[in-house]
């Protein structure tokens, strides 16, 4: 159960399950302001983690091609041309700013994806990450929209022609989709064996930092502070307050203008946070319902 | 919403929303239906039985072990693993309405369709009955329980809709199990069953109405695109075939079957509505992001300086 009252920050049940072998929350503090742009991420991420291509196209939004995370994108490099100065002191009658944020799955103190997950596929590692484990899961779906950065998603294969015919009622004729849904695991393979994440190993500027959860915190204080004191148009923390709708993000960011702006939701809350209501309103319901079929006789058969 | 920074002047990322879309197909709106027509029939089936109604205790009792039984088969066919499906009886987690649900399917199921069998072969009665109270234990649950499942999302016009969506979907069910009935049994025996369509009908409709109003905003999904025109259709079926059923259908099998039918069709259409609205609801940014601004400056308004620097 998700538990919202609980101030600390701190994943539920987490890191008590897992006695002796629990280890520090990790996590990444992904600084925008010093992000180029350069996709190594993205590149890094696909090549360690086997993400298969999903199709090539050309969006015509800056140099933005792959758009959003998903089944097939764990890093999404964000690109927002904006005639906004840089810095908020002086001239600069045309300006112009390049923002640029590598995306990534939060890995939520109150994750609603794991929450809702029926096979318990989704759980909490020992670093307090949140990862799918793909021998289990059955494809439900569910993760998808109770996720409220809309990071999970179905893995979908391109279809050429030529290919054995979709699936019919549930029969995967030649099994061409792969059905699961997938998202960032925060390299936890890379993790076990003593390694940083292959999107942090490959940033070139350190735009993404990996490393225990608080020391991040603290290094991204320091840093709002000295940008703030630079008159940075716009820096602010994303995610990195315990008292947040989720709890706080194991991943979260610097950001140089509104969530909304890099496609992120200004305030997103736990959906499970609501559940003890929900279950009261469904018994409610139920309630209603039977007694809604026993007026029915109430005139007898007639 | 005069007071703060949203409206027209919500900024996005190039218009792309927020949330996924669900990936959820066809069979799911169609397990909505199936699953609360079969949870409502076995109640039905228990009450009729009760009263000493037995033909439409043993028509309800069947109609939900059909339903009951293609349920699951809707379910399976929409995994991305279809092959994998027990693993939902894995875990048993309160977490996730969908595991919760699982269970309850299972069960109902199982209880249903032996009922049914029995009654029908006419052997052990005593079995049979017991049956028939499991099932009607777990159908009220059963029909509602896929309201909370979709209210347990981030979809705003599901989340936010939570105070609604169950008792939309358990007077859906009950106007579809009465529908269900009243085609199945003679005018004569039918009369509980077609005042539980017309009463259904009603309280659904009239649920709908008072879910948007509340929602505002939020609920614009529900009235547009193919939400709005299943929304048309449901409102015109449903009430079409509870004038039937009220008038006509109280003596004439014919006009009863024509009425129940209408109103099984509208009952679909309702289901529909629901969840292409959450679709809708995902793909337009500004269902997420506004209520978001709308929520924080609120609150930063109740408690200044907490809303500045940082979000």
């Amino acid at each position: 159960m998700s538990t919202m009252a609980d101030p600390t920050g701190a994943p539920a049940a987490w890191p008590d399950t897992y006695g002796d072998e629990a280890k520090e929350r990790m996590g990444f503090f992904t600084d925008t302001s010093i992000c180029i742009g350069c996709k190594a991420c993205e590149v890094a991420c696909k090549e360690w983690n086997l993400v298969p291509e999903d199709g090539m196209v050309w969006t015509g939004e800056s140099y933005d091609n792959t758009s959003t995370l998903g089944a097939n994108s764990w890093r999404h490099v964000a690109f927002v041309e904006q005639n906004e100065p840089l810095h908020v002191d002086g001239d600069q009658p045309d300006a112009l700013r390049w923002l640029m944020s590598s995306d990534v799955c939060k890995h939520c103190t109150h994750a609603a994806c794991l929450d809702v997950c029926p096979t318990g596929s989704l759980f909490r590692t020992e670093y307090g990450t949140v990862v799918v484990q793909e021998d289990i899961c059955n494809g439900c779906g569910y993760c998808v929209p109770a996720c409220p950065f809309g990071v999970l998603d179905k893995r979908h294969i391109p279809r050429h022609s030529g290919d054995p015919p979709a699936e019919i009622l549930g029969l995967q004729l030649g099994k061409k989709e792969d059905g699961r849904v997938w998202k960032c695991t925060l390299c936890y393979d890379r993790l076990k064996g003593g390694h940083e994440p292959a999107c942090a190993k490959a940033c070139p500027t350190d735009s993404i930092q990996f490393g225990p959860l608080d020391e991040l915190r603290e290094r991204a204080g320091q840093r709002l502070e000295k940008l703030q004191a630079e008159n940075w148009n716009g820096a602010r923390l994303y995610g990195h307050d315990p008292n947040d709708g989720v709890g706080g993000f194991g991943a979260f960011f610097l950001l140089l203008d509104e969530p909304e702006v890099y496609g992120l939701p200004p305030d997103p809350v736990v959906t499970t946070s609501h559940l003890a209501e929900m279950w009261k309103t469904a018994a409610l319901a139920t309630g209603a319902l039977v007694v809604g079929v026993v007026a029915g006789f109430l005139g007898g058969s007639r | 919403m005069s007071t703060t920074d949203v409206g027209t002047n919500m900024r996005s990322y190039y218009g792309r929303p927020v949330l996924k879309e669900p990936v959820w197909q066809p069979e799911i709106p169609f397990y909505f239906f199936t699953g609360g027509l079969g949870g409502a029939s076995s109640v039905l089936s228990l009450v009729a039985r009760w009263t000493g109604n037995d033909l439409l205790a043993q028509r309800s009792i069947q109609i939900a072990s059909a339903a009951d039984a293609v349920s699951p088969l809707l379910l399976i066919s929409d995994l991305g693993r279809p092959e994998r499906f027990l693993n939902m009886l894995r875990v048993f987690k309160v977490t996730s309405p969908m595991s919760v649900g699982s269970w309850i399917l299972a069960y109902s199921s199982a209880a249903s369709s032996m009922s049914a069998f029995l009654n029908t072969i006419g052997r052990l009665r005593h079995v049979a009955e017991l049956a028939r109270t499991a099932s009607a234990v777990s159908g009220a649950p059963l029909a509602i329980y896929t309201a909370t499942l979709i209210s347990d999302t981030a979809i705003p016009v599901w989340h936010e809709a939570r105070k609604e969506l169950p008792f939309l979907f358990g007077s859906s069910a009950i106007a579809s199990a009465g529908a269900a009935a009243a085609i199945a049994v003679p005018p004569p025996q039918a009369g509980p069953a077609r005042r539980l369509a017309v009463g259904g009908v009603l309280a659904e409709n009239v649920l709908f109405k008072l879910m948007e109003k509340r929602l505002g905003m939020v609920g614009e999904p529900y009235s547009k695109g193919e939400a709005g025109r299943f929304k048309k259709i449901a409102a015109g079926c449903t009430l079409g075939g509870a004038a039937l059923l009220a008038g006509p259908g109280r003596r004439s099998r014919l006009a009863a079957a024509a009425g129940g039918a209408l109103t099984l069709a509208g009952e679909v259409a309702v289901r529909w509505s629901v969840f292409k609205a959450g679709f809708q609801s995902a793909r337009d940014p500004k269902y997420t992001v506004e209520p978001q601004r709308e929520r924080q400056s609120a609150r930063s308004r109740t408690a200044p300086g907490t809303g500045a620097g940082s979000v």
